[in-house]
Formats: structure tokens, C-alpha cells, sequence
């Protein structure tokens, strides 16, 4: 079975719903804590939602110096499966493994709410199950999620087809009604609605099976692909 | 001992005289500063109950699956599977009065303490609050903050808040209610008292630095009403830090899953005297404290400081020497501190265990019995007398005056659409700001049903198929009428709600928020609301396994309407589906449940719109509410497919016309109501209880269903069209009602700063 660490920091406190959703799509999740220097054998990472280190100073910018983080860094560059939902999303853009910053939502509250959104691009690991212009009814969590970034960043992440979800209408403020973006490989994916609280009827959606099974697809491509480079002589 | 003219220092901390006498007399000496501050916090109305104790005694505790009652730091009972849930209700009202952000989130955090100190992880919280009206700035300044703070806090520690109730009246405009219930889920196993158990076993205190925030919160703040000097107060007001609790939580239930702890206890009002006394008394020990091992937050705390503080997210653990490396182990892990500062005692030759308190090696500061404290405050049987305008305002209700006083007719304006509108607001406004999703339990969230419906599971306790409905309830406008009858029908409203959702109750937890206690009136409106509410609980088989009260809720001389909160816990055998909320279909057949009626005393009706607060209220027939909620329950479940219902809401608050608005700006969808249905203003705005609006594609089949039940049904119309109608009364677009209801608490929000 494919395996996929999920980030424990102090102060996360969606891990064990994101460990629940990726069980559901056949992945086993591993707890990492985020003291720990290595991810283990896994085959991608997800970082969940919820306040890591208290947001204190702002949500991640205490995260990304967590011993855990020079891991994630270096699977992020090796190519495989990195993806932050919510307050990982922020994780993400402090640590520079995502391009933009996120800031407090447009009318300055906390906003738990349902929010449709548009599939931009299929090309990354939390879309690559998902048929382009398909809408997702998804549920938003947090105070920190009006995605902000210069023009020419926007201009790059349109022109790279970096942009992988957008809000049908705009909750928070975000530039481009951008929800989720990518960076330039594809590999590293941050959003801010919560694919893991929309997996079962008895929840009112399942839309979000469908980025889980994105995860479970990629993170299994990456698992067969990585195997062959461990066995094969050292190239240079 | 005091200076001329200058009351003595007993009065100040709030002590009577006659109590400042019993000090003497069971010491057989004057107490010295520490002990006169801990006898001062302990014996305080918010720890010791001095007032409401010999009522509480009414109220049914017992029930064939409470593990634990009253007493402890939340009740106990046992849902099946091995699993059990905690559950817990508290005021954090003259702390969000003052200072509305942290009032309320520390109330929060508290709360939560009570409920993981009994072993299990909270998952649910929520939040009944009271304001004064929206048209006062104060007012508006308390409910954005408050609304902030619980939002702040709540969401920060990872715990959702699924639900609340939400009221306005200008009877809070100077000290409104902030409550808090909380829920958690454990293994049975994993299920520990607060005892100090064990001589030589040690006490540890975990988490936050003791500071001087909320020195004399419980007797200063907590314990006695408000005057001019108010602002003077706010340093009595504690500071939360919801990332402390978060690590908390998470070290206290990993000491738990371990079985290192014997006994646990959280630091709440009268922080380590409180904790340490109580723990000692209820396991009939004695302890010893050294003060110099608590960690502090500022240099030159004096040992009354130390022993009062109430500094926020800490608990004591009870640990074996043996255990103690472990202990320590776990707590560096979560990044938690840890200190031991005293050991459990036994008792001497007379029996008694000891609290003695040590500021370093062989200087004793206080040395009295532990259960001095915690169990032998004063009770008082304080006089009651019923209000001299009872009768009077019983005499005439309003509908009786609106038939027969054509005058009043012309003062009033019958824009029945217009008097809906000022009804209605939404708080799904409120309750956005709460992560009310988390942990993946949230089936029927706030603004969905009567009920919220979760599924029965927790990170550790895995889903077995049941489910939980949760409801708070109040009705100050029922009990300001009639304390008792208004206590017994917010019971039967909770357990209809509960029932609405599929749900058998099987627990309740009651706070009891009321005004100045040495006014025979509010003592005699304390005392009908318990008999009230005790009544009913026997009546609809539901043990009441914790509660809470809060008194001196008044301001300016002014008693607050007097406001009986119920929590209640209802269990989902099984829960395969969505239960329906409150929705409409097209052309779904809409029926009333229940006997109509026109009775309009004590509804939102009379007082807001007639300006008359005044009337009997409707009577209440348990035989025919245990047969209706016996019935929903079936709608809401296993026969929903069957009879193809849509929808179901309870008529409450607002009557019928308020229950089909709801209705309509859910499903943003009309409905046709006929005359011969409701055929009058009063029968629109009623307030009579066992009443239940159903959607249904089958209304035949409905009928039929409540016929064979013994359930009165009628029908009402037809869902559907844009607008909402009720023939010859009230018409209104279903947008119109939107745009009311969704903009009216953001607005108001808008201008919170004044």
C-alpha cells in the first residue's frame, strides 16, 4: 500500500481527518512529528490544516523552521507528491515551496462555509484525477486565506498553468479567485478548502474524493517511479 | 485589624461576617492572609453554590447509564460499545461583561479542561448566548467581541463549535450570558476522577506559568453584581492562550492513554486552591504544596497570589513517584511543562487530611483542612417570595386583550409582514466564524435542524454506526412569566429537538443563570425554575448529570430575566443517513404536527411587537409531547424514506409564521398556507409547545402515519412560488426575507465600535 506522511506540528488538528480520507482512497497515512529530521519510506506528504505553532507571529512562520520541514523541502525538490491544505497551504508559501503569501480574508473574520470550486488545472498531483472546469462543492475554514501575489507572479502562474482551483464566488478576497495553486513542476500543491471534510454523503458532499484519489494516484506514479533510481547505479 | 473606617479585609475579599466567624471558629484561630484568601475563593457563590445548593438536590440525577453524576467536573455517561461521553455546561458571564474577547474565550477554555480531565477528548462545543438589544452600542461592542472570542479560541484549539442559541432582549443590556457546553468521547477505560488518591503520590502541575490574571475572578467578578465601578474590575479577568490548551490537551490525554495519572484535576476559578483542596477532600487526603515549585510568570508573587491565580491552561496530575520520569518524558514531548509542587498526605489522628502550603522549607502559610474548603462552605436557605405583580401579569394574556380591546388594535400595526421581519435574523453569521466541521462528525450542522447531529466518534474511539443530537435550550421570556412552567417547557422543547434529529435523549446538563440571590425574588424564580425543570426531566426520563449555576447577574440593582439553560444529549441508534433538516421541496405537502392553538402569553409576539410580556403561558401536556417527539423521532429516521419527508422543524420562537420563514430561506423556496389553517394573528405567532411543521411528497401517507400515532396533524399548504403566504394574513417575497434576515447581525457587528 502506498504510503503518505501527514505533518504533525503542535497546534495542527486536521491530521487525523486528513490520515481518515487518505485511508479512505487506499493510502496509508503515516503521522510524522514535526521534530522529527525524516518522513520515513513515503511516497508524498500532506500538511493538514489547523494553527501549527499557535499562527503565532502569522500562520507558518514559525511551521517552516520545524526540523521536519528541510524533509519535506527535499521531497518537494526530488519531485514527489507535497501538498498543504489550509494552514499547510500557508506552511507552503512561508517555507517558498509555493510562490504568494496568504492574508487575512477579506472582511477580517473567520469564514466555515461551503465554497464551489472551479478545477483550473488538471496537471497537478491534487488534480490529475480531476476532469478540467469541474466544480467542486468544498468547505473553506480559516482567517488566513485571501492568496495574495504581484502581477507578474499572476501572469507566470496563468502562463504556467500553475492555478489549480478557483473559488465560483470569492469568499476571502483572493486575487485571480485563486483556492488553490501549484508550483511550476506540478508536484507541490497548496489550497485552502478542505478536500478531507467533503468524502461521504452522511458529510453532505464527496466532491472531495476526487483530489484525495488525485493524491492516492500521484503518490503511487511517484512511489514506481522512485524505486528505480534507489536500485540504479549513481549517474555522475 | 482594620484601619479606621476602612472595611476589614474579609469584606473585601468578599466574605461575610458570620462566614469570617466560621473561619475562626474551625481553625480555632484567626486565618492567616493565605488561608482567609483561599477560604474567601472557595467558599465564594460561583465554587461553593452557598445559595443554590439545597435546590439543586431536586433535580434527577440518577439514570441506569450515568457513570458519573453532579460533583465531578463534568457527567459521565455510558453510550454502548465501550464508549462513553462527557458532557458539561458553564456561564463565563461577568468575565465577557467586562472584557469581551477574553471572557468568552476563556470560558471556552475552560470548559474544555472539565471535560479531558475526566479522560475524554472533547469534540463538540457550544455556545448559548444572551445580548441586550442590537440597538445599543454596548451591546453591539459585546456580542462582536464575544462572538470574536469564542471564534478566536475555539477554533485555535481544535475543538468544533457545532452549535449555540442566540438571543436578544434588553434585559442583558448590562450583563449579558455568555455560556458554553462542551461534549467529549472516551474509551470507558480511559475514564479518571479528580482524586488525589494515594499518600506519597505526587502532585504535578502541567502547562501555562502562574501569573496574576484573574486573581479573585470566582469571588470579586464571578460573585457579585455590577455598579458604576465596573472597568475597575478587568484585571479580574483571565487571559487565554488557546495553543497552551492545544498541547494540553494533547499531553493530558497521552498521560491518560498511558495510565500514568491516578487522579486529574483542571485549574479553573480559585486556581490552585481550588485544585489542590478538591482533589485532596474527595479522596479523603490531605496534601502539602511548596510554593516555591511553581513555576511563575513575573517575579514577587505573594503565596495569596500564587494560591488564587487564576492563570489559565493548567491542570494538576496525580502521579506515582514511579511514574513520575515518564510523566515528565510525555509532557517535554508535547512541549508541555511539568513541575512537581506537592505531595499526597494521609490523615491525622482525627481523621482529617490536610491542605498545608509551604513558601519554602518549614514556613507554613496555610495549614487547614482540605475539605474545610472544598466541602463545608455555608449553605443558605436564603428567603423566597414570588414577585408582587404575579397575578397581575398572569391575569390577562395577550391574545385575550387583542380580541377584546379594539383600541389596542389601532396602536398595533397588522403589517403581519413587518412583524415577521423584526423577528427574524440569521446566525449563520455567528456561527461561520466557528469551525463547526472539524473531526469529520458534523452530519447536521448549526442552521440545519432543530438538533446538531454528529457521528459518535473521536481520533482514538473509531465509528460504530451511532450518532449524537445535541441541543441547548432556553426560554427567558417563558420563565420571566413563570419560572417553573417556563423551566419544564424549555425541557420538552430540548427534548423535541432532540427527537427531531432521530435522537433518544439520554443526558442533560442545566446552567442556571439568574440575578441577585439575596432578593427573595430571584431566590423564589431559582427555586420554581429547579422544581420546573426537575419535573420535567422525571417526566421525560432524563437524568440531569451536571450543571452550573450563576447568580448576581444584575446590574444597576436590576435582576436579569431569569434564564434556565438545558443542554441536551440525545443518542442515534443508528445513523445511516443525513436525518432531514429544516428544507422544503416544490410542491411538498406541508403539515402541522400537533394541536393547533392561538395562545400568545409569553411569546416573542406579545412582547416585542404588543409591547406585552404578559399573559399565562400555554400549558404543557406530556402525554401528548412524549407521543409527537415519539413520532418525529420514526419521520426523522427509519420511516423518513417511507413517508418521504422532506423537512421538519419545531414551531418555537416566532410561532409558525418564524418556523415557516426559516423554512422558506433555507430551501430559498415560497409556500401556500391557508386560511382555514391559521385563521388569525395569534394562531400565526403562537408559541405553543409540541408543535412540528413537516415537508413531506406524501401527505397522504403522513396523515395516515399521525393518525395511526395519535399525533393531531393538519394541513397546512403547499411548498413552493416565491413567496412566502399565509392566506388573508401575511405575504412576503422569500428574497426579501433573505436580504432581513442574513444582513441584520453583520450590520450590527459593522458598528460594533458604537
Amino acid at each position: 500500500m502506498t504510503r503518505v506522511a501527514v505533518v504533525v506540528f503542535p497546534g495542527s488538528n486536521c491530521e487525523h481527518d486528513v490520515a481518515a480520507a487518505l485511508a479512505a482512497v487506499g493510502v496509508e497515512p503515516v503521522l510524522v512529528w514535526h521534530g522529527e529530521a525524516t518522513l520515513g519510506d513515503v511516497a508524498g506528504v500532506v500538511l493538514p490544516g489547523g494553527f501549527a505553532h499557535g499562527d503565532y507571529l502569522r500562520p507558518g512562520a514559525i511551521a517552516r523552521f520545524s526540523p521536519v520541514m528541510a524533509a519535506v523541502t527535499e521531497m518537494a525538490a526530488e519531485g514527489a507528491p507535497v501538498i498543504g491544505i489550509c494552514n499547510g497551504f500557508q506552511v507552503l508559501t512561508e517555507a517558498g515551496l509555493l510562490p504568494g503569501a496568504l492574508r487575512r480574508n477579506e472582511g477580517l473574520r473567520f469564514l466555515c462555509e461551503p465554497a464551489s470550486c472551479r478545477v483550473r488545472s488538471a496537471r497537478s498531483v491534487l488534480t490529475s484525477a480531476c476532469e478540467p472546469d469541474q466544480v467542486l462543492e468544498l468547505a473553506i475554514n480559516h482567517y488566513e486565506g485571501n492568496y495574495t501575489c504581484d502581477e507578474a507572479t499572476l501572469r507566470l502562474l496563468v502562463e504556467n498553468d500553475q492555478i489549480a482551483l478557483t473559488y465560483e464566488d470569492n469568499p476571502n478576497g483572493s486575487i485571480g479567485d485563486i483556492a488553490g495553486v501549484s508550483n511550476e513542476a506540478g508536484n507541490v500543491v497548496g489550497l485552502m478548502p478542505h478536500p478531507e471534510r467533503a468524502i461521504s454523503p452522511l458529510l453532505g458532499s464527496t466532491d472531495g474524493v476526487v483530489l484525495m484519489e488525485s493524491i492516492a494516484k500521484s503518490a503511487s506514479a511517484w512511489a514506481g517511479r522512485a524505486r528505480r533510481p534507489a536500485h540504479a547505479p549513481v549517474a555522475n | 485589624m482594620s484601619e479606621q473606617g476602612a472595611p476589614p479585609v474579609h469584606r473585601r475579599l468578599g466574605l461575610a461576617d458570620d462566614e469570617f466567624a466560621s473561619i475562626v471558629g474551625l481553625l480555632g484561630r484567626e486565618p492567616t492572609p493565605v488561608e482567609l484568601a483561599m477560604y474567601s475563593v472557595m467558599w465564594s457563590e460561583h465554587c461553593s453554590y452557598k445559595s443554590s445548593r439545597v435546590h439543586l438536590r431536586r433535580l434527577p440525577s440518577e439514570g441506569e447509564h450515568v457513570l458519573v453524576g453532579p460533583g465531578e467536573n463534568a457527567g459521565v455517561v455510558d453510550v454502548g460499545d465501550g464508549v462513553a461521553i462527557a458532557l458539561r455546561i458553564e456561564s463565563h458571564n461577568h468575565p465577557s461583561a467586562i472584557e469581551p474577547y477574553q471572557g468568552a474565550a476563556t470560558g471556552v477554555g475552560g470548559i474544555l479542561r472539565d471535560v479531558f480531565t475526566m479522560g475524554a477528548r472533547p469534540i463538540a462545543l457550544m455556545d448559548p448566548l444572551f445580548f441586550g438589544e442590537l440597538d445599543d452600542p454596548r451591546s453591539r461592542f459585546i456580542f462582536d467581541g464575544v462572538v470574536r472570542g469564542i471564534s478566536g479560541y475555539g477554533n485555535s484549539v481544535g475543538v468544533p463549535t457545532v452549535g449555540g442559541q442566540l438571543t436578544f432582549s434588553p434585559t442583558y443590556r448590562g450583563n449579558p450570558l455568555v455560556n458554553v457546553f462542551c461534549l467529549g468521547v472516551l474509551p470507558v477505560e480511559r475514564l479518571v476522577l479528580g482524586r488525589a488518591s494515594g499518600v506519597g503520590n505526587l502532585a504535578v502541575l502541567l502547562g501555562s506559568q502562574t501569573g496574576r490574571d484573574g486573581i479573585g475572578g470566582v469571588s470579586v467578578l464571578a460573585s457579585a453584581g455590577f455598579g458604576a465601578e465596573d472597568q475597575a474590575k478587568r484585571p479580574s479577568v483571565q487571559v487565554g492562550d488557546p495553543f497552551e490548551e492545544k498541547r494540553l490537551i494533547e499531553a493530558s490525554l497521552d498521560l491518560l492513554d498511558q495510565g500514568l495519572v491516578v487522579g486529574i484535576q483542571d485549574l479553573g476559578g480559585a486556581g490552585l486552591a481550588c485544585a489542590t483542596s478538591e482533589t485532596a477532600a474527595r479522596a479523603g487526603l490531605g496534601m502539602t504544596v511548596d510554593l516555591p515549585a511553581v513555576p511563575r510568570r513575573e517575579p514577587g508573587m505573594s503565596p495569596v497570589e500564587i494560591m488564587t491565580s487564576e492563570s489559565q491552561e493548567r491542570m494538576l496530575a496525580i502521579v506515582r513517584p514511579d511514574s513520575l520520569e515518564q510523566v515528565l518524558a510525555t509532557c517535554a514531548r508535547h512541549e508541555v511543562r511539568a513541575s512537581v509542587i506537592g505531595t499526597v498526605t494521609g490523615t491525622g489522628p482525627d481523621g482529617v487530611g490536610r491542605l498545608v502550603v509551604r513558601d519554602g522549607e518549614g514556613t507554613v502559610v496555610a495549614d487547614v483542612p482540605a475539605g474545610s474548603l472544598a466541602d463545608e462552605a455555608p449553605l443558605y436557605r436564603r428567603p423566597l417570595e414570588p414577585p408582587s405583580d404575579l397575578d397581575a401579569r398572569r391575569a390577562t394574556g395577550p391574545a385575550a386583550r387583542l380580541a377584546a380591546d379594539a383600541n389596542r388594535a389601532a396602536e398595533w400595526s397588522f403589517d403581519l409582514a413587518a412583524d415577521l421581519l423584526a423577528l427574524a435574523y440569521d446566525p449563520a453569521f455567528v456561527y461561520r466564524q466557528y469551525d463547526h466541521q472539524l473531526f469529520l462528525n458534523t452530519v447536521l450542522g448549526p442552521g440545519e435542524g432543530d438538533a446538531t447531529v454528529l457521528r459518535l466518534a473521536a481520533p482514538g474511539v473509531p465509528w460504530q454506526g451511532k450518532g449524537l443530537a445535541l441541543t441547548t435550550d432556553a426560554n427567558p421570556g417563558w420563565c420571566a412569566l413563570d419560572p417553573r412552567d417556563g423551566a419544564a417547557l424549555t425541557v420538552a422543547e430540548a427534548v423535541l429537538n432532540v427527537s427531531l434529529a432521530g435522537g433518544r435523549p439520554v443526558a442533560a446538563v442545566d446552567c442556571l443563570n439568574f440575578g441577585n440571590p439575596e432578593h427573595p425574588v430571584v431566590m423564589w424564580q431559582l427555586s420554581e425554575a429547579i422544581d420546573g425543570m426537575a419535573q420535567a426531566c422525571r417526566d421525560f426520563e432524563v437524568p440531569v448529570v451536571g450543571g452550573n449555576v450563576s447568580l448576581y447577574n444584575e446590574s444597576n440593582g436590576a435582576d436579569i430575566d431569569p434564564t434556565p439553560v438545558v443542554g441536551l444529549v440525545g443518542l442515534i441508534d443508528r445513523l445511516e443517513r443525513r436525518p432531514p433538516g429544516i428544507d422544503l421541496a416544490e410542491g411538498a405537502t406541508l403539515v402541522l404536527l400537533g394541536a393547533r392553538s392561538d395562545a400568545l402569553g409569553g411569546s416573542r409576539f406579545a412582547a416585542e411587537r404588543m409591547k406585552e410580556p404578559a399573559g399565562p403561558l400555554p400549558g404543557l401536556d406530556v402525554v401528548a409531547h412524549l407521543e409527537l417527539c415519539a413520532f418525529v423521532r420514526l419521520l426523522a429516521s427509519e420511516r423518513a424514506g417511507e413517508l418521504a419527508v422532506v423537512g421538519l422543524h419545531d414551531v418555537s420562537d416566532g410561532g409558525l409564521a418564524l418556523c415557516l420563514a426559516e423554512m422558506c430561506d433555507r430551501s430559498a423556496m415560497g409556500a401556500v398556507v391557508g386560511r382555514e389553517a391559521v385563521s388569525s394573528p395569534a394562531e400565526l405567532f403562537s408559541e405553543a409547545p409540541s408543535r412540528v411543521v413537516v415537508a413531506t411528497a406524501d401527505g397522504a401517507g403522513l396523515l395516515e402515519a399521525a393518525g395511526a400515532a395519535g399525533v393531531p396533524a393538519t394541513v397546512l399548504g403547499t411548498a413552493g412560488g416565491d413567496d412566502l403566504v399565509v392566506e388573508g394574513l401575511l405575504r412576503l417575497g422569500v428574497a426579501e426575507l433573505h436580504r432581513a434576515r442574513s444582513g441584520r447581525l453583520a450590520e450590527a457587528a459593522a458598528h460594533a465600535a458604537g
